[in-house]
């Protein structure tokens, strides 16, 4: 492994050199807030499109999908069409009307009609809560993955390793801003999207291109359903829960929503998502040939021993495939996508700090140096950037797949009841949308907490140990691991009635704000160099 | 940079939104995205959730076999892309011919109408 692991490391060397080299270039321009946040809106909407499905297409949904198919069959499709699904609501209800009415972040919207200061503070609170979920759940996955590709066992040096890609995530978000984040999305969409279509091929050939062989050679009980839900009433439900918080959520994630700020009009951002629709949809084709063709040339009893588990089909189908040089580069490619994903988390949740709270909150909007803003938000990517990596360090070899659940169902609860109240309800206000907010945040960690993916799971007699977060203890109530199907319904009635239950009803800011969403009116527009 | 933080109307004060918003064009634009727009919305929904629903309960129609090894649930599965691909490329369709056109002429008369 030794020398495999010098290779893979060689690899992904070229690419950070690569991507930095990209990144200096991109950033000499980078002057004012719309620069460094919004990449000066100056990108076209199928560089936005790819950009967008290499925000969206997380080492989650590579390794974790192809592995989730080798493994559970069925059931791990399941998922990727969920994650596909989702992005009907972001074409037909948000993107544009989103892209006409903000700025930079998803608070621009939501406060547009409504008291500024309480709105912008509700959005950050429930941007940074998401972002920083999913960042953690990237950078705690890292570690395993550290395992398994470079032979890094030791937590020790796992840890420099997680403090490595924390370091390199800070250098491009700093150097590079929103456009030089975009510009590594961009890459690393193509390298992933190109590796998953030459070992789909590959496995394809072996198969005398035909699905029905490849699937002959699995094992019958991974083609149809219900391998990982279907055990119990619970996890079936458990399982429509996980659904919706899927369909609902992705249009709900800050760093996916920021990103429609990046291109000029509202007919751009239209054309990223549809650029973005195809490239996902095509990529989840390809990790189910992977998936199937994984528990096929793999096994699925090797791909679960293996360090790294679940997540290791994908490599481990690469080395089957073409050796270590495959191996080599899937692991770079792997490597580049937590790089990518989390460099996208860092700079929304930067951005939604500078511009809600330090020059919406506590500047009041009248800030003098326009470039105070920019300053603020690298500082905090930089801070940022730092609780990632120790928080990947602590929670390195947890059970951390919850958290990406998590981020879902905050996403799906809090932000999408509230964004969709907000562009569509002419008597939506300030009280409604806090409720939706703050309640929808509340009870889906509330539920989270007191569910069996925090305690109380059942201990596993092979190794000993429960599959819950904390061992030894049981305070669970909620029967769920996903609360979606409790706290989506609650946040879109608590936005109701936060809204009938107040007086507030400002009819001239939403007639504006609805022109302008229609009619691109005034919306932001491309700066120039 | 046309607009301030705050989004007071102030380049653009001459503009009663109200009175924009109730405009023949402005309604005609509303009712052309929102008639397409919401039903697809619940279509497309509710297709996911009988697909959910028949993938969570009824496993033996799902694991039937229909061409070789390819069965039931499979072939859905790959229907929800058909379908996703197929909304995306009518909305794009409707939206170029049927919304911005429109929406382009009012922004035209309201940002020609500040000048």
């Amino acid at each position: 492994m030794n020398g495999n692991a010098l290779l893979n490391i060689g690899i992904f060397g070229i690419f950070v050199a690569a991507t930095l080299v990209v990144v200096i270039r991109a950033s000499r321009n980078t002057k004012t807030a719309a620069d460094y946040l919004a990449a000066g809106r100056a990108f076209t909407g199928p560089q936005n499109g790819i950009a967008i499905a290499g925000d969206y297409l997380s080492a989650a949904s590579f390794l974790g999908i192809a592995g989730a198919i080798a493994v559970n069959g069925y059931d791990g499709f399941l998922y990727s069409i969920g994650f596909l699904v989702a992005w009907l609501i972001a074409l037909l209800l948000v993107a544009e009307l989103l892209r006409n009415t903000g700025k930079f972040t998803m608070g621009d919207v939501l406060a547009f009609r409504m008291q500024q200061r309480p709105i912008r503070a509700a959005a950050a609170t429930s941007t940074m809560a998401v972002s920083f979920f999913y960042l953690l759940a990237q950078m705690a996955g890292a570690g395993g993955l550290v395992a398994l590709l470079l032979g890094i066992t030791g937590k020790g040096g796992q840890a420099v390793v997680i403090a490595v890609v924390g370091a390199l995530m800070i250098a491009y978000v700093l150097i590079g801003g929103m456009k030089g984040t975009t510009w590594v999305q961009i890459i690393k969409a193509v390298l992933l999207i190109a590796g998953a279509g030459v070992m789909t091929v590959w496995v394809m050939g072996k198969y005398g291109f035909n699905l029905s062989n490849l699937l002959g050679s699995v094992s019958d009980k991974l083609l149809g359903p219900g391998l990982q839900y279907g055990k119990t009433e619970t996890s079936k439900l458990d399982f429509i829960s996980l659904a919706l918080a899927l369909v609902l959520g992705t249009a709900g994630l800050p760093h996916i929503l920021m990103r429609f700020y990046t291109v000029p009009t509202a007919k751009e951002a239209r054309r990223s998502v549809v650029w973005a629709i195809w490239l996902i949809g095509i990529f989840y084709l390809l990790t189910l040939v992977l998936g199937y063709g994984a528990a096929a040339l793999v096994g699925s009893d090797k791909i679960t021993k293996a360090p790294g588990g679940v997540n290791s089909a994908a490599p481990l189908l690469a080395e089957a495939l073409g050796g270590p040089v495959l191996l080599g580069l899937i692991a770079a490619v792997a490597f580049a996508t937590i790089l990518a994903v989390v460099a996208g988390l860092t700079i929304t949740a930067s951005a939604s700090f500078a511009h809600d709270i330090y020059a919406n909150i506590i500047k009041k909007g009248q800030l003098e140096d326009k470039e105070a803003e920019v300053k603020v938000a690298r500082r905090t990517a930089v801070v940022i950037g730092i609780v990632a990596i120790l928080g990947g360090i602590l929670a390195n070899g947890q059970n951390i797949a919850f958290l990406v659940a998590l981020a879902f169902a905050v996403a799906a609860s809090a932000n999408l009841p509230t964004i969709l109240y907000s562009l569509f309800w002419k008597r939506f206000n300030t009280a409604g949308a806090l409720w939706s907010i703050y309640g929808g945040l509340g009870i889906t960690v509330l539920l989270i907490v007191f569910s069996p993916v925090v305690s109380g799971k059942p201990v596993n007699p092979a190794t000993g140990k429960s599959a819950s977060m904390l061992q030894g203890v049981d305070f669970h109530w909620f029967p769920l691991d996903n609360p979606g199907l409790v706290s989506i319904p609650l946040s879109f009635l608590l936005g109701y009635l936060g809204t009938i239950l107040s007086k507030e009803n400002n009819k001239e800011k939403y007639a504006e704000m609805e022109v302008r969403a229609l009619t691109g009116v005034g919306a932001e527009k491309a700066t120039a160099h | 940079m046309s607009t301030s933080e705050q989004h007071t109307p102030d380049a653009q004060g001459n503009h009663n939104w109200v009175d924009v918003q109730n405009s023949p064009d402005f309604r005609e634009l509303r009712r052309r995205l929102r008639s397409f727009v919401f039903p697809m919305a619940g279509l497309f929904l509710a297709w996911y959730l009988l697909y959910v629903l028949l993938a969570d309960y009824a496993h033996g129609f799902m694991s039937t076999k229909v061409l070789g090894n390819i069965n039931v649930g499979l072939i859905l599965g790959l229907l929800q892309f058909v379908s996703t691909f197929v909304i995306t490329t009518l909305y794009v369709r409707h939206a170029n011919k049927n919304l911005d056109p429109m929406a382009e002429k009012l922004r035209n008369e309201l940002e020609g109408g500040q000048a």
